[in-house]
């Protein structure tokens, strides 16, 4: 590509490496961008231990870089404070979660290669948040969907299988039961596909969705849904290709988008053993990379991730190796 | 509220109301017929027809006599139904899961040797709230463009269907009890189920327990399902785990399940009527025979549950007297001839 006056300038990029292992794998992404000498300056804000609300700075800070990497921000069971991951997508309006599903070479899997898009809606449903005690023990939760944020989903989806060369565009729902709430988000749906002629529509049950999931990956190509279908069906997209911590993903809106490991867990379980596996997040910071329009180094670098793995000499534990975060790291910078 | 009914495999004869339903309804009816027959199981069959037409003017396609059958019997096992297509038809699953208060929904799925899927040797058990939650049916437009559906937790129900999964577990043998939810998110509602399962826990010290995330569950079971053993969960969880779980080892058509109820329990096969191959001798009643063991063992009729299901799967295993579905080419009397020869 012709360069353009500025290109060469440094993108600033915010970052919040977030709980759990999110320290260690944001170590690992800088040195790898440093070693491949990537033209971006990291803004890292961490949250206050216990923080009940996030820190103004970072919304200002995304605001203003456009851009971002994050980690997942650990969110108490039960009571306690309301998810930081859900308020940061509300504050900033990230209306699409994207979670890219792809096998890499050397890891195996058991159902082959695998190649599909799971497009979730990331702002209402049944992520509210809306809930009440109608007596001692009645609890109510309330889902809400709307034509707007259903269109503005819908439309991502079926611009981004267009602009992708995707062939198929699956609507998955449950409006055999709720009937007005997914119908709405059904109806939105058709009406956008209606705009792509050339795409292939088609509507499934969530729970038909899930047994074809496991049985038959490969008909799937881009998928697009609610809230909390999302999150199941991108979790069991994780599981498919044979760990969390391989597929990459985003939070999109209007003008900024947060960059972050598409089956989004903090895995607190693992920290501070150097054994996480940096590479779902590593190629979420390669997307952002073509992003912020700088194609080349994130083919550099996927390149070397996607070496390293082949060879099969240095894998990480989940992924059935014995290497460790700092080891797997390190063999991909020697691959650059 | 209505005395149970105690089994005991000493108690004598017993009787079960049976649907034989609709397509090969029927086929692998009889072929549960014959085989329990050969077992010499201790149940006389009252055989209920489901008609295609409403028998009464709320649209129920089952009669009230039928359901008082259920009733006075304690336990019923249903084929395959179709639902006539049109408004103003009650489902029959609805219709009996109100009458009976059918209040979980009991899902085993383990692998049947012989039939290959990408997951071998799962063995795990879905018991799901089956009356609340996000199937409320309560939905409304606040105004156009915005729509709200409510889901219902209530402690009564999740009492109940957690109380009833740490008490499968423990008849059955079993090792854990997972509780999976979304506590993180919706804090009050699946944060009410988590704390009922909690107060029930500790009433079983002999079982593992465990709290689990629905993401981190779903991803789990694609990548490894032998992490987990009994389940329990909200319906809309359920719903969407019980799939993915018949999806583990080869789809609706080898999945038994059971309806259990405050005032009787319905066992049924989860495929459809198969209308393609009906009355030609080709359907598998693998599904509607495994749900009748999960049958016996909850009427306690342990040995006959073990015994058939052996023979059962030991057919299936040998190429020679698999049915079509399963890539084999013995009829449906083929097949249950040579179960209840497995069986002597
Ligand atoms: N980057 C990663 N590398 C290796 N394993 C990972 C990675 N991300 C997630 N995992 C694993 O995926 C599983 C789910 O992660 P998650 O953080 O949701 O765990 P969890 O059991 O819910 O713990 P917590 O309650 O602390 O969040 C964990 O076993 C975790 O270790
Ligand atoms: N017990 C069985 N034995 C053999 N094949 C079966 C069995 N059950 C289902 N099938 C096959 O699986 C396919 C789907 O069957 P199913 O009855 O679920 O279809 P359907 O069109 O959904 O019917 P319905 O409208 O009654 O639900 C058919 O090709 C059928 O022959
Ligand atoms: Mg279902
Ligand atoms: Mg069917």
């Amino acid at each position: 590509a012709v360069q353009k006056p500025g290109d060469a300038r440094e993108r600033h990029v915010t970052v919040i490496p977030g709980d759990g292992v999110g320290e260690e794998i944001f170590d690992s992404i800088s040195s790898i961008f440093k070693a491949a000498c990537v033209p971006v300056k990291w803004d890292v804000y961490e949250i206050p231990p216990n923080a009940t609300e996030l820190p103004p700075q970072i919304i200002e800070s995304l605001r203003k870089n456009g851009v971002g990497i994050k980690g997942v921000i650990l969110t108490p069971i039960k009571d306690g404070h309301r998810s930081l991951n859900v308020m940061l997508r509300k504050q900033l309006d990230l209306f699409a979660h994207i979670i890219h599903v792809h096998t890499l070479p050397g890891i195996p899997t058991r159902h082959g290669d695998l190649d599909f898009v799971v497009i979730r809606e990331n702002t209402e449903g049944e992520y509210s948040g809306m809930e009440h005690e109608v007596q001692p023990g009645v609890v109510e939760s309330l889902k809400v969907i709307t034509r707007t944020a259903s269109l503005r989903i819908a439309d991502y989806a079926f611009e981004y299988a267009f602009l992708n060369n995707r062939k198929k565009v699956t609507a998955v729902h449950k409006a055999n039961i709720m009937k007005l709430c997914d119908g709405e988000f059904l109806k939105a749906c058709r009406e956008i596909a209606k705009k792509y002629p050339s795409i292939e529509y088609e509507e499934m049950i969530v729970d038909n969705t899930c047994m074809q999931l496991v049985a038959y990956p490969q008909k799937f190509d881009v998928m697009v849904m609610p809230n909390l279908y999302g999150n199941v069906v991108g979790n069991i997209g994780a599981g498919l290709v044979g760990s969390p911590a391989i597929c990459p993903g985003g939070n999109v809106g209007a003008n900024v988008a947060v960059f972050e490991q598409g089956a989004r867990h903090a895995a607190a379980d693992i920290a501070n053993k150097n054994i996480a596996n940096p590479t779902g997040e590593l190629l979420a910071a390669v997307m952002m990379l073509r992003y912020i329009n700088l194609p080349s180094f994130a083919d550099r670098i996927q390149g070397a991730v996607e070496m390293v793995l082949s060879e099969g000499k240095v894998r990480t534990l989940d992924v059935g190796g014995t290497a460790s975060t700092t080891d797997f790291t390190k063999a991909i910078i020697a691959h650059l | 509220s209505q005395a149970v009914r105690p089994f005991s495999a000493t108690s004598g004869t017993q009787t079960v109301t049976l649907f034989p339903g609709d397509g090969i309804g029927p086929e692998i009816a009889k072929s549960v017929q014959d085989i329990f027959k050969a077992a010499g199981v201790p149940i006389d069959w009252e055989i209920h027809t489901v008609s295609t037409k409403a028998v009464d003017k709320s649209g129920r396609l089952i009669s009230q006599e039928a359901i008082d059958s259920v009733i006075r019997n304690k336990v019923g096992l249903k084929g395959p139904l179709a639902t006539p297509i049109g408004k103003g038809h009650q489902s029959l699953n609805l219709t009996l899961r109100k009458a009976l208060k059918l209040y979980a929904n009991v899902r085993p799925c383990l692998s049947i040797p012989g039939f290959k899927t990408k997951y071998d040797d799962v063995d795990l058990v879905i018991c799901r709230e089956n009356t609340e939650g996000e199937y409320s049916g309560l939905e409304h437009e606040v105004v156009p463009g915005v729509v709200e559906a409510l889901k219902v937790i209530t402690k009564d129900a999740s009492t109940r269907i957690c109380q009833y999964a740490f008490e499968y577990a423990k008849d059955n043998g079993r090792k854990k009890v997972t509780v999976v939810h979304k506590a993180n998110i919706m804090k009050m509602s699946d944060g009410l189920f988590l704390q009922c399962a909690r107060d029930i826990a500790p009433g079983y010290p002999a079982l593992e327990y465990e709290e689990i995330l629905l993401d981190v569950a779903v991803m789990q079971l694609a990548r490894d399902p032998h992490a987990y053993d009994v389940m329990v969960m909200p319906n809309l969880y359920g719903d969407i785990i019980s799939d993915l779980c018949a999806g583990l080892i080869g789809g609706l058509g080898l999945t038994p399940s059971g309806n259990i109820g405050e005032d009787a329990s319905v066992f049924e096969a989860v495929h459809g009527t198969a209308p393609d191959i009906a009355g030609k001798g080709l359907a598998n009643p693998t599904a509607l025979l495994l749900s009748s063991v999960m049958m016996l063992r909850h009427m306690k009729l342990t040995d006959f549950a073990d015994r058939i299901e052996r023979a059962a799967l030991t057919t299936i295993a040998n190429p020679t007297t698999r049915t079509k579905d399963l890539g084999g080419s013995a009829s449906t009397s083929e097949f249950t001839n040579a179960i209840c020869r497995a069986l002597a």
